[in-house]
């Protein structure tokens, strides 16, 4: 009924402009500036009040992340722990191992792992339509988590590879080799992307029944560090690896945001992007591949975290809406800000206690999954 | 030769031939061609094969006689919009990003601002064309499915494009959006001297705002030329099974009115019927074959639609 009557005045608006002929030639298109400049307000308003929603949550990242190196169990003062941190040399040597070797790498790690897993999200659940793809839905983190314990139960040696990145490093050979995968099934002529979906559920629940495969046939050293990895933590972090993924986030973000108009245009449905020029094909495998990459380092470095890959990008869309511009980097920052604030939640649930920070973004993913779920089916019903 | 020219075109899903070698054109320029017929027939097919998104196996298409390849790649470089049926649903993006992006898509992200600032005010420009401006600032998800419809014409229009391509694009609009939809077409497509190519279900839309018809059947065309004398009670006998007249009411215009299921294919009035590349092979005269048609005839939405018009002409 109001559709209908917005309508009729918008159409008598467009007669009384003048219905005919404005846009005859694309020339003439040139001097409809300023008759368009005042329609343009609100986007411009629009893109600019994004931009300061970035810088927002940037601003957050930033406070939750000094925050994050507040709190622990030994409780440095304020004082000391910026002294630390901006005087290293002149530190008291406790502090500085506290601070440098321990706080500073969780606190930084946290934050590149909820940005690379919030970046794949999005970047998945564009690319497969799907607002349940994620990293841990599709297989990578299931498969990190085979290749680790197969690592930490076989106690394997790679060559040249120093022995304490052996486990990462066979988690990403195996979240790689998921992704390769999931990049062949998409592949495959005449596979959707909702095969492509189902195909990496299917790798889960297979990864899945390894790892408790090797769980199984364990020893019960062996059995314990397994365990341990595959809860997630922020724990195994040191600088080396959070040099290497800080990298691979500087190399991937540029490239995400080169395709963000096809990305956009992909949601509007894959016939009509194709039709405005897009190789849906290509950038479909291109990303994938890509976002495959870095969801697999960032597992194989903290072992599984659920949740902030699927939910990350949701909250971008509400914050940023779907313009790949806004909503790469959105959901980057969103990942890593939820992932901070959950390794300070580590700390201070159980004072004393380090919980594993993949058992918290479950706990509190679940709640947000199920409002995320409840509001889609509310819409399209 | 101005217009989009289809020779000897064939498609094939697997083994089964959905196209059967089509020759028609040219489908000239700064007309609507409507593409009728039942079901299965190969419409859509043939629509999707023309943009390129349905891969040809043989044949060729020119467009004003220069040839034009038969992968979406080529058919892009001579600005081929197709348009699907409906914007998909649940996407967080507004009417005028949403056409911003399809002038966009192509093009890099970073660099040329000044083409962005362009590219702003072309997309505005297409939306107060087609007299959705006021539309710009709010989300497709809130739009009507009239709206809805007129933001994706205003997503192709703003690629200016030389052949437009729209799937269905009445299904699912209201009487007023219908007569409202095909006007901004017939006007658009005159102004910018596109070849304008448009699936239909509905045959008084056609006969309305189409110039041109083109008549499918079972992957053949069994009729084409201006859409007054393709579509006949004789030819909507033969091919959709229905017995209809084509009267002129008081105004002036041409009405197709149903009067029921054709009995063995033959029409209740006859007036003189002309195809111009029509071959005679798709008359199914055979009861078997007129049977068929009716029980698929039941479930047909455009008859329901045009039973519909009908009543309320008849008020």
């Amino acid at each position: 009924m109001s559709d209908s009557a917005s309508m009729h005045r918008t159409r008598s608006a467009a007669q009384t402009a003048g219905l005919a002929g404005m846009l005859g030639d694309p020339d003439h298109l040139g001097g409809t500036h300023h008759a368009g400049a005042a329609a343009l307000q609100p986007y411009r308003r629009l893109t600019r009040r994004r931009a300061l929603w970035l810088a927002a949550v940037a601003l957050l990242i930033v406070g939750s992340v000094l925050f994050d190196l507040r709190s622990g169990p030994s409780g440095l003062p304020l004082a000391t722990l910026l002294h630390t941190l901006f005087d290293r040399a002149a530190a008291d040597p406790a502090a500085s191992v506290i601070v440098w070797q321990i706080r500073l790498p969780y606190a930084v790690m946290a934050v590149l792992v909820g940005g690379a897993l919030g970046l794949s999200g999005a970047e998945m659940q564009t690319i497969l339509n799907n607002p349940l793809a994620s990293p841990y839905t599709l297989g990578v983190s299931a498969a990190a988590a085979f290749g680790a314990s197969l690592a930490i139960v076989l106690d394997i040696t790679l060559p040249g590879i120093a022995q304490s990145w052996i486990v990462s490093a066979n988690a990403f050979l195996f979240a790689l080799f998921s992704a390769l995968l999931l990049d062949g099934v998409a592949r495959w002529r005449g596979m959707n992307t909702s095969g492509v979906v189902l195909f990496g559920i299917a790798l889960v629940f297979a990864f899945h029944a390894l790892v408790s495969l090797t769980q199984f046939v364990a020893s019960a050293d062996a059995l314990q560090g397994l365990i341990f990895w595959t809860l997630g933590s922020l724990a195994r972090a040191d600088w080396p690896k959070i040099g290497v993924l800080a990298v691979a986030l500087a190399l991937a973000l540029p490239l995400a945001l080169r395709n963000a108009w096809k990305l956009t245009a992909l949601r509007l449905g894959e016939d009509r992007a194709a039709s405005f020029g897009i190789d849906v094909r290509r950038i479909r495998l291109m990303t994938l591949l890509r976002v495959s990459v870095l969801s697999a380092l960032a597992v194989s470095f903290v072992g599984t975290i659920g949740f902030v890959g699927l939910i990350a990008p949701h909250i971008a869309r509400t914050l940023f809406g779907e313009d790949h511009r806004f909503y790469l980097p959105g959901s980057m920052l969103v990942g890593a800000l939820m992932l901070s604030l959950a390794s300070i939640a580590s700390k201070l649930l159980v004072p004393g206690v380090l919980i594993p920070v993949g058992i918290v973004t479950a706990l509190v993913g679940i709640p947000l999954f199920l409002g995320i779920v409840v509001r889609t089916q509310g819409v399209s019903s | 030769m101005r217009g989009l020219s289809i020779h000897q075109l064939s498609v094939r899903y697997g083994k089964r031939l959905v196209l059967h070698s089509l020759c028609a054109g040219p489908l000239p320029r700064g007309q609507i061609t409507a593409l009728l017929g039942p079901n299965g027939s190969g419409k859509s097919t043939l629509l999707r094969a023309l943009a390129g998104l349905t891969r040809a196996q043989e044949g060729s298409l020119a467009l004003d006689g220069e040839a034009l390849g038969l992968s979406a790649a080529a058919a892009r470089s001579h600005s081929v919009v197709y348009l699907p049926q409906a914007l998909p649903a649940g996407v967080r993006l507004q009417v005028l990003e949403s056409v911003l992006v399809a002038c966009r898509a192509t093009r890099g992200a970073f660099g040329q601002r000044d083409a962005h600032g362009a590219d702003l005010a072309r997309a505005s420009a297409v939306l107060e064309r087609l007299g959705i401006g006021a539309l710009a600032s709010r989300s497709l998800d809130e739009l009507s499915g009239g709206q809805r419809q007129l933001v994706g014409i205003a997503q192709a229009l703003v690629r200016e494009p030389q052949v437009l391509l729209l799937d269905e694009p009445l299904s699912a609009l209201d009487l007023n959006h219908q007569f409202h939809v095909m006007s901004v077409l017939r006007e658009i497509t005159r102004e910018r001297d596109i070849a304008t190519v448009v699936v239909l279900h509905d045959i008084n839309a056609a006969l309305r705002a189409c110039d041109q018809a083109m008549l499918l059947d079972g992957g053949r065309i069994v009729g084409f030329g201006p859409a007054a004398q393709v579509i006949t009670s004789e030819s909507l006998a033969r091919v959709f099974g229905v017995a209809a007249r084509i009267e002129q009411c008081s105004r002036g215009q041409y009405q197709v009115l149903i009067d029921g299921l054709a009995q063995n294919g033959e029409a209740v009035v006859e007036p003189p019927s002309q195809f111009d590349g029509g071959s005679g092979s798709g008359a199914g005269s055979e009861p078997d074959d007129a049977r068929q048609r009716v029980i698929s005839l039941a479930e047909r939405r455009g008859s329901h639609r045009e039973a519909a018009v009908r009543a309320e002409l008849a008020r």
